[in-house]
């Protein structure tokens, strides 16, 4: 097959129907849909709304919830520790907090405990991989915050709230609209590198379901921009995170979380932390691929966090609903699911089909505009088929460049850029091909306001926790609630540990859940947490030797 | 994925894998399951440094396995972490000085404008430039010439000067965000009206409607976002 500048030839023939309708789409004004409208994609295209991928749990806090099957697996499974194995005598770590997660909530949350006084060598962070590898070092487009003169905490709200399809929690989204101008203030005095304009208000643009510009960037690498500036400040007041150790359970006197048991990833040597108050901040699920969707997610992110939560009796929220993420990558091969961030639709790139026909609103909440791509690929057959199979539909990013100027996307959109063009696309030339990757968890563990979980000296923060955005999160809303959430996990932990002693620590809890597995009937030999997905060549894993050396 | 095998020698052993993979997938289809030198998968958390040569050629290259494809006869190997020192400060108490930078971490001072570290940096970043722009005391060509570095660790590791490269591009940039980045002003306001008690009460009575009402209230919203 013959390729020109990074596509092959039969490719071209549509990109060239493409460039032909874009003078056109430049001054097009579209609409959004209506709520009938939104409905009736979702119902008909949206993975979600198809029941044959999900079922009701059998056991558990949430008993009855519908979930996906993929996390049902990892609920509805044996606890990978066995508590006869275990010496509980020895504590490695007595500390007043013990952080679950080295990526954006626990730094957060371990920032603001020393903030509330707790002193930092009682806090200890503990993190499966490096301090900082999660997803939210990878989010590109945006952090939501109303502080522009048009723009109020309200709209933001309502925003959020229709997004989340009116199921979020609303005292959380209240927590969310409010604390965020604080975040972006605290940022700023930490020194995160935000985009500014000349008088110093930040570049602020539009998101999917906003109904004003209000993402604050740091040209597409935003979440990177943020997570190395407050892991350098975790490292400058010297607090310890523990890499490669992953919780692989949790502790409990009967009744309040009392620690956890640590792995050592490579020398598999296991560790008892005793805390007083236990913060969970381990992230969402993209790499159990729900409904075999490949994924934008983070190597680590295998939903551990919801696990323990669930097994000492946690409840979990709108588990029933994922978010595809509508631009992921869907060629070239090796970058495909990758994301495409939704800044290059709010700086003007349209997406269209086959025919170079505009077919949806650019800037409708994901899961409307995710449904909708699948709707023009699989219903009205106008995607474009790659070489290896997959169908994607276009996003014209070359109209950026005719909107905003040459030379705006190696300016505003250079993580993007540096991707495509890696495999051989120059995208401020050539539109790009995008379809639905599985993006974000938008359920998860209970929380309050002050990110209590409802079990004595458990908190949640990030995407593990669940009810900010309901069944549906805008984007620029993932960075903040990691902000606002862990922010307040920490405070929440930290006042929770002034006035507790350290307790009896016991894997009681495990051997109930084996029970409860048992009367529910579930025979089964899968393990869990999960920790990391196994991507080795099917070859390789049928011959490999599984003796004792 | 393309039916065609290639040779790939993984740690000096050869292995076969599939053309057009990256050289992360080639590890793991070879039977490698990653711990270490694999985080994001997707070109921002520099998890993934990698040290290569080429079949027939003396040159050591760099890349990150994630954005790399593998080529045939590629000598691969992986650096698992970057023991630099990074240096302990106190932004609140430091200034945005000319010497401020030099004064935290003086080694930069010793660069010999050999330019190994840009030749070595997979997001092709001026490295050198911005070590010189710190040398000037160009706090802010320094910020702004070293953001999109993903703290990899590729151009400490080849450097003869014993810079950490990217812990002073990390200072750089948060001395310029914080101390000579120009602040928001509306930011400043929305935030002092938040401290009045401002719009507690707008939403409160949103949360008080009732769920058709709400809905009502979202579906009519004024939708400003043209620039």
């Amino acid at each position: 097959m013959e390729f020109i500048d990074g596509y092959p030839e039969y490719m071209r023939r549509s990109i060239k129907k493409v460039e032909a309708t874009r003078e056109e789409r430049i001054s097009l004004v579209m609409e959004p849909m209506s709520a009938e409208e939104r409905e009736k994609v979702l119902s008909t295209y949206h993975p979600d709304y198809m029941k044959e991928g999900k079922r009701p749990l059998k056991v558990g806090a949430s008993k009855g919830e519908i979930v996906h099957h993929e996390t049902a697996n990892i609920l509805e499974a044996r606890p990978q520790v066995i508590p006869d194995e275990i010496d509980l005598s020895c504590i490695n770590h007595d500390v007043d907090i013990l952080i679950i997660g080295g990526g954006g909530a626990g730094t957060v949350a371990a920032l603001h405990a020393v903030y509330e006084g707790i002193l930092p060598e009682n806090v200890l962070v503990t993190t499966k991989l490096r301090h900082g590898d999660a997803n939210s070092m990878m989010a590109q487009g945006g952090i939501q915050a109303a502080d522009s003169l048009d723009d109020e905490p309200s709209l933001h709200f309502l925003d959020a709230m229709g997004g989340g399809h009116f199921a979020n929690k609303p005292d959380l989204v209240k927590a969310l609209v409010m604390d965020a101008p604080k975040i972006i203030e605290w940022h700023q005095r930490l020194g995160v590198m935000y985009d500014r304009e000349a008088d110093g208000h930040f570049v602020e643009r539009p998101g999917g379901g906003t109904s004003r510009p209000r993402l604050h960037s740091a040209k597409d690498y935003t979440g990177m921009e943020i997570m190395r500036v407050i892991r350098d400040e975790a490292r400058n007041l010297g607090l310890e995170v523990e890499e490669f150790s992953p919780a692989v359970e949790l502790l409990t006197d009967g009744d309040t979380v009392t620690g956890a048991v640590l792995m050592d990833l490579e020398t598999r040597e296991y560790s008892i932390i005793r805390a007083k108050s236990v913060i969970l901040a381990t992230g969402g699920y993209g790499r159990l691929h729900i409904q075999g969707y490949p994924t934008t997610n983070h190597y680590g992110a295998t939903a551990d966090g919801l696990v323990l939560a669930y097994r000492v009796g946690a409840k979990i929220t709108d588990m029933d609903s994922a978010q595809y993420h509508p631009t992921g990558a869907a060629f070239p091969e090796p970058i495909l699911g990758q994301l495409i961030t939704e800044k290059v639709r709010g700086m003007g790139a349209i997406p269209v089909n086959a025919d170079g026909e505009t077919f949806v609103f650019p800037l409708e909440p994901r899961d409307v505009e995710s449904a909708s791509f699948i709707r023009e690929c699989q219903a009205r057959g106008k995607g474009i088929e790659t070489p290896t199979g997959m169908v994607g539909v276009w996003l014209d990013s070359p109209m950026i460049e005719e909107i905003h100027g040459p030379g705006t996307i190696k300016k505003e959109l250079i993580a993007m850029w540096r991707m495509e063009h890696q495999f051989g696309i120059d995208m401020s030339q050539d539109p790009i091909l995008v379809f639905p990757t599985l993006h974000y968890q938008n359920g998860g563990v209970e929380i309050d306001v002050n990110g209590w979980t409802g079990i004595p000296g458990l908190y949640a923060g990030g995407e593990v926790a669940g009810g900010v955005h309901g069944k549906n999160r805008l984007m620029g809303n993932s960075l903040l609630d990691y902000n606002v959430f862990g922010r307040r996990a920490g405070i929440s932990a930290a006042i929770h540990a002034k006035k507790t002693s350290p307790g009896k620590i016991t894997l009681d809890h495990v051997i109930e859940f084996n029970s409860l597995l048992d009367e529910a009937g579930i025979d089964t030999e899968r393990r869990s947490p999960m920790v990391l997905p196994d991507y080795r060549g099917e070859r390789a894993i049928a011959r490999a030797l599984n003796i004792s050396i | 994925m393309g039916k065609n095998k290639i040779s790939v020698y993984i740690m000096g052993k050869e292995h076969r894998v599939p053309e057009g993979l990256t050289i992360m997938k080639a590890l793991e289809y070879a039977g490698y399951r990653l711990v270490r030198g694999c985080g994001c998968r997707a070109g921002f958390c520099g998890a993934c440094a990698t040290i290569y040569r080429k079949k027939g050629d003396y040159k050591l290259y760099t890349a990150l396995a994630c954005q790399t494809t593998a080529e045939s006869g590629m000598y691969l190997t992986q650096l698992p972490f970057i023991p630099a020192n990074k240096s302990e400060y106190d932004i609140e108490k430091i200034k945005a000085g000319p010497n401020t930078i030099l004064s935290i971490y003086p080694e930069v001072a010793r660069c010999v404008a050999c330019n190994t570290c840009t030749k070595a940096c997979p997001q092709d970043i001026q490295v050198m430039d911005y070590i010189q722009a710190v040398k000037r005391g160009d706090i802010t060509r320094a910020a702004e010439l070293s953001f999109n570095c993903l703290q990899c660790g590729l151009c400490t590791a080849r450097c003869p000067s014993e810079i950490k490269h990217y812990h002073v591009a990390q200072l750089a940039r948060r001395l310029h965000g914080r101390y000579l980045a120009t602040k928001s002003e509306p930011l400043s306001k929305r935030n002092r009206e938040l401290e009045e008690g401002c719009f507690e009460n707008e939403i409160d009575e949103m949360i008080e409607l009732k769920p058709e009402d709400l809905k009502k209230r979202y579906f009519e919203r004024e939708i400003k976002v043209s620039e």
